[in-house]
């Protein structure tokens, strides 16, 4: 075993090598833009550089003069299309809005026109010549911008905020209590594969070739723009390069191009460009926080409350929902909670990695080191400390807990008792040198999944479900639950994802994709064994035995996972792209999985250059099921909270609303050189209540943390306490 | 991108001559030399620039126009030398460090390799509304339209050199080493070869901020001349910036020096990631002479190197940083072993 690939501890898999590790490396793996279409006529997007007002028209002579040109489609020559419905109203709409709808400009990078031509030089070019004219106003780009409208966030979506007790009461009488405001920035998911669609239609039925997170629910949301049936429309994305999240909801472009192609008749490609990601499919939104926690001398919690306000879109109001899912990390005693949601000129933002809980996280766990201080406590011992069993909001049990356990390991493996607490008290020569932790989590959430499992005579066996491989490693530790299931070899064992055209898949998204997927393969082979008429776990052995009394045809299961956290009834929705995602701190248990994660920052003396040569993260997740691929996504995770605090924001022209880096050359994230260390510790938890596979996900887990840890690591070395993310030089000079 | 012709220049007169077209500088002009594409072609794409012709150089002869020649009376790079190959200079790298350090910190591995050092010295600004065109306001793409950067998003900008129509920083590191040890550059033009001051070379916006130069169109770059001196040794390149590699520097400080003990003889520095152009701190040098250098002659040059800065909105803190990298870098400089 090598540092790429643990030895697995109690409750792990084996570290399998990638199933499409070879396919990748040597090319062989299509992307959705990879995959040869005939003749197809190049797309390129046209968007608004106005944020709000209206179009008054289109100089497109010079654009059509193009040669090569063939089609300029804007809001006044469009086929018929419709609005999606948005997504936290059931449908799989980034927004509600329709694609090149009409004259309204609502954000900026808003689509305006699809231009096709013979080659994507050709159309770019011709992009670039359309004139749009615009009637502008003035749009309201951030919080306290004028135009920007407040609500509460319980009015607008009818859920009421986190509740328990009295807890500005109970904080006014603690011993010990902080009162702070914390913030984070507009942030983009861009993912390395960029947005693209390939559409082509056969004998009135639809083919995209599109990235997707989720096959079934971006195909309906696709179906319902243009208004056609689901079953017309085949999804075919087997490997995408990347999402976090943006590559679910159905936003404009999917819709346009499928239109250009049925009017051209004849494929139509789009490789949207690394700026136009910046406005057509999401981001995270800016938040800001205001947290007052208290304890008493002792340090147990009294109260905590958490008031939060995200800088969203004006049409749908997206927003994360809350701060239920935070309110579960300690013994509060108390929990009140003000969301508040800020509506302004800016495009539809949509989930990212740790979508609830990056931003609020970095709020609470920062605060807990202030009042870590205050008491004279060590943060660890204070964390440890206010351990709950229950869901301080709902009293709810855990279904298992072992954020503890994740903080004894990580601090033993860091060194954590080497640490004076005093702030700037650490130093290597003309370098300051800081240490800070802070806990990760993630709410263990399911969907409903089918799982359709062919085991052959022969000791093959095939997986066909529409789950999607992010590069996170589904393909694999699918493959090794198969392999589990049916007593085989895991090279045995074929798996195809990522098609409409198989079952319908849990997403990757929300990390309900491993546990989801794998509890419905565990049911497929139990009903395998059923129809082989073996009792219990299937073996070498009483496989060969059942096709030797039963004969050589191969069996096949559709293995359904319903989650009870869910309120699914069946799999029918499922079937039409509903995603009816059940868990976390909702219901009557409550399912996490946590982490504990620590860093040594160096700050520059005079120049205050921040590096991070260290970071130890430890996770409990329930059953691990492929140690290789759970530690290269945890670490995946903790590099991206370091890009967090550190790199990532999206910069916003606040009399355009527009954005000015949308670009990788200045919307930084680390590079080799600035991840030198990491550690990740796998420690051992069994859960048999979550879901049949035991399994919590990890895709966002080790993402939310290292923020926070990084923060009180510059705290401890500079004796600057950042409040604002992304901490930059300017904020330490 | 707009259709262009392109020509493989074989000689470098009929580079020349095919590029002497009327234009009202050479950014502006119609023709373009096209050596690594690293900025031009980004620009091409983003419909920035515009050139109806690219004249490629890079078949032009290696041993002529791309050869390191470090000798006693100082060092000649052809302007056609890759990034990366003058980085990778073993005599460059110990008799001129600056000038090795300045490219090694530059770009990335693959950008080093295409990049040429004769267009690099005139790499265009990242100013976001000069790369994009949606923004209508910026006097470098579109002389007279004004200058969004001013009130905009200006964290990335100059606060030393600009003007009130044009804030946009250079964005390169090596001239910061070749400013720094009083450089030449050798021109070919539709009038003959010429020999010019690099500190002559950038011109600061002024009121014309779309004239980068004091190059003609078809104006050539065919060598940089580094003369032989008592400072080179003793040199470095301190760059400050938002992550470890591959990034432009928020503040950047090329020093030489050349002490007696720790009495300065001679001291060199140039300012990058602060200033619209590559940017000589004459008088803070001057301040050291004959000083003892330390935390405090070092901290004062520093000062008064920054005395004409102009920050905005976003951009204040290149003031205390700009300066804090100065100090850092003498006080490296000072510390350096040298055989």
């Amino acid at each position: 075993m090598s540092a790429a690939a643990p030895t697995p501890r109690a409750n792990q898999g084996e570290p399998v090598v990638r199933y499409d590790a070879r396919a990748k490396v040597t090319g062989e793996a299509l992307y959705a833009s990879d995959v040869a279409v005939k003749n197809p006529g190049y797309a390129y997007l046209v968007t608004s550089a106005i944020a709000r007002g209206k179009i008054t028209g289109f100089d497109d002579a010079a654009a059509k003069a193009v040669p090569g040109v063939v089609l300029v489609m804007t809001h006044l020559n469009r086929p018929a299309v419709k609005p999606a419905t948005f997504f936290f109203a059931g449908g799989a709409g980034l927004s509600s809005t329709a694609p090149l709808a009409g004259p309204d400009v609502t954000h900026a990078g808003q689509i305006v026109a699809l231009i096709v031509a013979d080659s994507f030089e050709a159309a770019r070019e011709a992009a670039h010549r359309l004139v749009v004219r615009t009637d502008a106003q003035a749009p309201a780009a951030d919080f306290g911008s004028p135009g920007a409208t407040s609500v509460s966030r319980a009015a607008a979506t009818k859920e009421p905020d986190a509740k328990k007790g009295n807890a500005l009461g109970a904080i006014a009488s603690a011993a010990a209590k902080v009162d702070l405001k914390y913030s984070t920035p507009t942030q983009h998911h861009n993912p390395i594969e960029l947005f693209t669609t390939t559409c082509h239609w056969e004998d009135n039925k639809l083919v995209v070739n599109e990235p997707s997170q989720g096959v079934y629910a971006t195909r309906a949301g696709i179906a319902e723009q243009l208004g056609i049936d689901v079953d017309d429309i085949h999804l075919v994305s087997p490997y995408v390069g990347g999402g976090f999240g943006s590559k679910v909801a159905v936003g404009h472009r999917t819709a346009l191009v499928a239109l250009a192609a049925k009017q051209l008749g004849r494929p139509v490609k789009l490789v949207a460009s690394r700026a136009d990601g910046f406005s057509i499919a999401g981001y995270r939104q800016a938040t800001e926080h205001r947290v007052r926690l208290g304890a008493d001398k002792a340090g147990k919690f009294v109260g905590y409350q958490h008031d939060q306000s995200e800088l969203t879109d004006r049409t749908d109001g997206y927003n994360n929902g809350g701060i239920d899912n935070v309110a579960c990390m300690y013994a509060f005693g108390t929990v009140g909670s003000v969301g508040t949601l800020v509506q302004a000129d800016r495009p539809p933002p949509v989930f990212m990695r740790c979508p609830a809980e990056l931003p609020p996280m970095f709020a609470l766990e920062s605060a807990i080191d202030e009042l870590a201080e205050q008491l004279g406590m060590d943060p660890v011992k204070l964390r440890q400390l206010n351990d709950t069993r229950v869901n301080p909001v709902t009293g709810s049990p855990f279904t298992s807990r072992s954020l503890n356990e994740c903080y004894d390991e990580a601090a033993a493996k860091f060194g954590w008792a080497k640490r004076n607490p005093k702030p700037m008290s650490m130093r290597d020569g003309d370098w300051l040198i800081g240490y800070g932790c802070a806990t990760a989590t993630y709410p263990t959430q399911m969907m409903s999944a089918v799982a359709r499992v062919t085991l052959y005579a022969d000791g093959r066996a095939k997986l066909e479900t529409a789950a999607s491989d992010l590069g996170t490693g589904s393909y694999t530790v699918l493959q090794q639950a198969v392999a589990d299931g049916l007593a085989l070899p895991v090279d045995r064992v074929t798996v195809a994802l990522g098609d409409s055209a198989l079952p319908p898949g849990a997403i990757s998204g929300g990390s309900v994709g491993a546990s989801s997927t794998v509890s419905a393969i565990i049911d497929a082979c139990t009903k395998i064994g059923a129809t082989l008429g073996i009792n219990g776990p299937i073996t070498g052995e009483n496989r060969t035995a059942a096709f030797a009394r039963a004969g050589r045809t191969p069996v096949t299961a559709m293995g359904e996972y319903i989650p009870s956290q869910s309120k699914a009834k069946d799999t029918s929705g499922l079937y039409m792209g509903k995603v009816d995602i059940g868990g976390g701190s909702k219901g009557p248990t409550t399912q996490f999985a946590f982490g504990a994660e620590f860093v040594e920052v160096h700050v520059h003396s005079l120049t205050r250059e921040i590096r991070v040569p260290r970071m130890v993260g430890a996770f409990a997740a329930g059953r691990i099921l492929n140690t290789r691929t759970a530690r290269s996504q945890l670490m995946g995770g903790m590099i991206w909270g370091l890009s967090s605090a550190l790199h990532e924001a999206t910069e916003i022209d606040r009399r355009d609303a527009r954005v000015v880096n949308d670009n990788l050359g200045e919307y930084l994230v680390p590079v080799n050189a600035d991840v030198v260390d990491v550690d990740v510790i796998l420690v051992p938890e069994t859960d048999t209540k979550v879901n049949p596979a035991g399994v919590k996900g990890i895709g966002e887990l080790g993402n939310c943390g290292t923020a926070a840890a990084i923060a009180n690591a510059v705290y401890h070395a500079t004796g600057k306490r950042i409040r604002d993310l992304p901490i930059v030089i300017d904020k330490l000079i | 991108m707009r259709p262009f012709e392109y020509s493989r220049a074989g000689d470098a007169l009929d580079a020349v001559r095919a590029a002497s077209v009327a234009a009202p500088s050479p950014t502006e002009s119609p023709v373009q030399y096209l050596g690594g594409g690293t900025t031009l072609v980004d620009l091409m794409k983003l419909d920035v620039m515009r050139p109806t012709r690219l004249v490629d150089i890079t078949g032009l002869d290696r041993k002529r126009y791309g050869a390191v020649e470090v000798g006693d009376k100082g060092v000649r790079i052809g302007a056609l030398a890759r990034m990366s190959e003058v980085a990778d200079n073993a005599e460059l790298r110990r008799d001129y460090p600056v000038v090795t350090d300045a490219l090694w910190l530059a770009a990335s591995q693959q950008l080093r390799v295409m990049a040429r050092v004769g267009g690099n010295v005139l790499q265009r600004t990242r100013c976001s509304y000069f790369r994009d065109t949606k923004f209508t306001s910026c006097n470098k793409r579109e002389p007279g339209s004004g200058c969004a950067a001013l009130e905009g998003q200006n964290r990335g900008h100059a606060i030393l050199g600009g003007s009130g129509d044009c804030i946009a920083m250079y964005p390169g590191d090596w001239a910061q080493a070749l400013i720094a040890l009083d450089a030449n550059v050798e021109v070919l033009g539709s009038g003959g070869a010429r020999s010019i001051r690099f500190a002559d070379l950038h011109r600061p916006p002024g009121s014309t901020p779309q004239i980068e130069t004091v190059l003609k169109p078809g104006d050539l770059i065919t060598a940089f001349v580094i003369p032989a001196s008592p400072v080179a040794k003793r040199s470095l390149y301190r760059k400050v910036r938002d992550r470890e590699s591959y990034a432009f520097a928020s503040a950047s400080a090329a020093v030489a020096l050349d002490l007696d003990g720790d009495t300065v003889r001679d001291a060199r520095i140039a300012l990058g990631g602060v200033a619209t152009v590559p940017w000589r701190a004459r008088e803070a040098e001057a301040s050291l002479k004959g000083k003892r250098l330390d935390q405090a002659s070092a901290t004062a040059a520093a000062k008064i190197a920054f005395a004409g800065a102009a920050p905005r909105e976003h951009n204040r803190y290149k003031l205390p940083l700009g300066q804090a990298t100065v100090v850092r870098a003498l006080l490296e400089a000072q510390r350096m072993e040298i055989a």
